[in-house]
This record gives structure tokens, C-alpha cells and sequence, in this order.
């Protein structure tokens, strides 16, 4: 794999995005081209995982909008990505916090992280 | 077609100038030597033999030692043939991976993954039989009926059916070229390959238009 390592670093870019992982809540601003129009949007919610590694790493974000839950997975070397903001750190027990998806209510809360 | 041989190191996906993520295979193409030139005089028809990845000598029949010796190099593990090379090359000289440089679409031919035996779902698509019920048991996968009764009272010739599913040559044209990082002799093509990672596969530059 030695090589594909080489792939990796040849396409990999340099992006200051914050540190996040499972359970935190961020706001991701992506810009969106309509037409030839570009514009940004924002994507608030949980994020869920973080998979893959060098170039292939994504995220998903998980949001309520109304009372339907919508997941969206960035790739994190995205050109799209503008910006990241991280809302709330959340304290969770696993990286992979998909029993979020069943919970909704009070029950869907995450416990903020106390530094 | 003129082309070199090459073995495939993975998959991985990188994003392009419009901001489009294209899925790319990573292949290892070369460097390749001319090992022998067959002529239409001495063998009948022209064509260069190119030999690709390192072998110890040790573990190399004497046969084949000599016959790397005559081009002055080293024991290869993959020896292929190709015609319809413009320049003339010489026994002995190195073809890299530059050899694509001007190229935008290339063909790719690899041994495909061995399936065992597979039934006819499997092996050529075929749907099986549509229903769980209406009176269908046990039937969800089979191939249906094989031919027509007392005409031809036979099963035709050539008539799919279960069998050795995979493990065969099988070439794709026209992959895109994603990109040439020739210090390292890689090669990176839009979309899968055929085979396993690891597998020889052999690249060719087509002439058609």
C-alpha cells in the first residue's frame, strides 16, 4: 500500500479545518453552484462518524429538519467545504454514534463536554 | 495495440478541477524491457516482447535467465507481447510509464476475479423467477426453461448456464486518464479494473478515433 500512499499525498491538500470527531455539533458552510451562480449554505447538526483516512476521509452530519431526520457525508478534502464551525462538543462513548438515528426527543440530546 | 505492462496497486477517488470526485484505479505501469523483437522475416509477424517486475535470479529457470540476458537485464515475472509499435525499439531499451504522456483514453486488459461456480444470476444476470409466490418454490434463482420440446428435442449449443464464473482476460476501453506520476511509474485510470490488487494487467494505447 506503499503507493497508493504516494496517490494520497500527491493529491492531498492542505485545509485548516477544526478539530471534530462523533457527537460534536458543527455548522458546515458548502458552497452550492446553481447555474454558474455560487452561494453558501450552512449544514448545522451531529456529526455521526468520521471514516476512511488521507484523501478518502468523510463525515457525516446528521440534522432534524421539521421532524425528519437528513444525514449528509462530506468528504472532508472537499472543495466545497468553505468553512467549519464547531457549535458544541459533545461528550459520547463511541465513535460511531449511530443509535442517534432511533433516538428523537429528549432522548436524542448528547452531553455537552466539560474541559 | 502498442501498450506496457503494469500491475494494479488500488483504488481511490480524487477530486478534479471542477470539483467533480472521480473513482480511480492506481496502476503501476513500468518500466518495461524489450526483451525480444519478432520480425515478419524470422517469426512471421512483428511484435515486441516486453518483460515487467523484478524476479531473483535463484528462482528463475536457466532458460529464462539467458533469455533476459540476451537483453541485457535482469529476470521479469511478466512477459507479454504486444504489436503495432511505431518506433523502433531495441532489444534491451526501457518504455516507462511517459510512453501515455499525450494519451487521453486507454485500454485496459486484466484476468478478472475468480467467482468459482456461480449459477445464472450470478454469471449472466438473469433474473431467476420473479415471484416468491404463486406457486413458485425453490425457484427464485433458476435459469427457467432451457429450449422447446419435440423441436428441437435438444438443447441448443451455446446455451448459458451455471458454470466457472470470473478468471478470465477481459478487456476495457477507453479509461479516462486521470493523471501520470512518472517518478513513480504510476498510472491513474477513471474507474475500476479488472482483478485483484496486485494482478498484472496489461495497458494499451488504442488507435482508434
Amino acid at each position: 500500500m506503499n503507493l497508493m500512499k504516494v496517490v494520497e499525498s500527491e493529491f492531498s491538500v492542505e485545509k485548516n479545518l477544526p478539530k471534530f470527531s462523533a457527537g460534536d455539533t458543527i455548522t458546515v458552510h458548502y458552497k452550492i453552484k446553481e447555474g454558474n451562480k455560487e452561494r453558501i449554505q450552512q449544514f448545522r447538526g451531529v456529526v455521526l462518524q468520521r471514516r476512511g483516512t488521507g484523501i478518502n476521509e468523510t463525515f457525516t452530519v446528521r440534522k432534524m429538519s421539521g421532524n425528519i431526520g437528513v444525514e449528509r457525508i462530506f468528504p472532508i478534502v472537499s472543495p466545497f467545504i468553505e468553512q467549519i464551525d464547531i457549535n458544541k462538543y459533545g461528550r459520547v462513548r463511541r465513535s460511531r454514534i449511530f443509535y442517534l438515528r432511533e433516538l428523537t426527543g429528549k432522548k436524542a440530546r448528547i452531553q455537552e463536554k466539560r474541559f | 495495440m502498442p501498450g506496457l505492462i503494469g500491475k494494479k496497486v488500488g483504488m481511490t477517488s480524487v477530486f478534479n478541477a471542477n470539483g467533480e470526485n472521480i473513482p480511480c484505479t492506481v496502476l503501476e505501469v513500468g518500466p518495461c524491457v524489450v526483451t525480444q523483437i519478432k520480425s515478419k522475416e524470422s517469426d512471421g509477424y512483428s511484435a515486441i516482447q516486453l518483460a515487467f517486475d523484478e524476479k531473483k535470479e535463484k528462482s528463475s529457470s536457466k532458460a529464462m535467465v539467458g533469455h533476459f540476458k540476451k537483453a541485457n537485464t535482469t529476470p521479469k515475472r511478466k512477459v507479454v507481447e504486444l504489436r503495432g509499435f511505431v518506433k523502433h525499439w531495441k532489444v534491451g531499451d526501457t518504455i516507462t510509464v511517459d510512453y501515455f504522456k499525450n494519451d487521453i483514453w486507454l485500454d485496459v486488459t486484466a484476468k478478472s476475479k475468480g467467482k468459482g461456480f456461480q449459477g445464472v444470476v450470478k454469471r449472466y444476470n438473469f433474473r431467476g423467477v420473479n415471484d416468491a409466490t404463486h406457486g413458485q418454490h425453490n425457484r427464485n434463482r433458476a435459469p427457467g426453461s432451457l429450449g422447446a420440446s419435440s423441436y428441437p428435442s435438444r438443447v441448443f449449443k451455446g446455451m448459458r448456464m451455471a458454470g466457472r464464473t470470473g478468471g478470465k482476460s477481459v478487456k476495457l476501453l477507453n479509461l479516462e486518464v486521470v493523471k501520470i506520476l512518472a517518478d513513480k511509474n504510476l498510472l491513474m485510470l477513471k474507474g475500476a479494473v479488472p482483478g485483484a490488487t496486485g494482478s498484472y494487467v496489461v495497458v494499451e494505447s488504442p488507435d482508434r478515433i
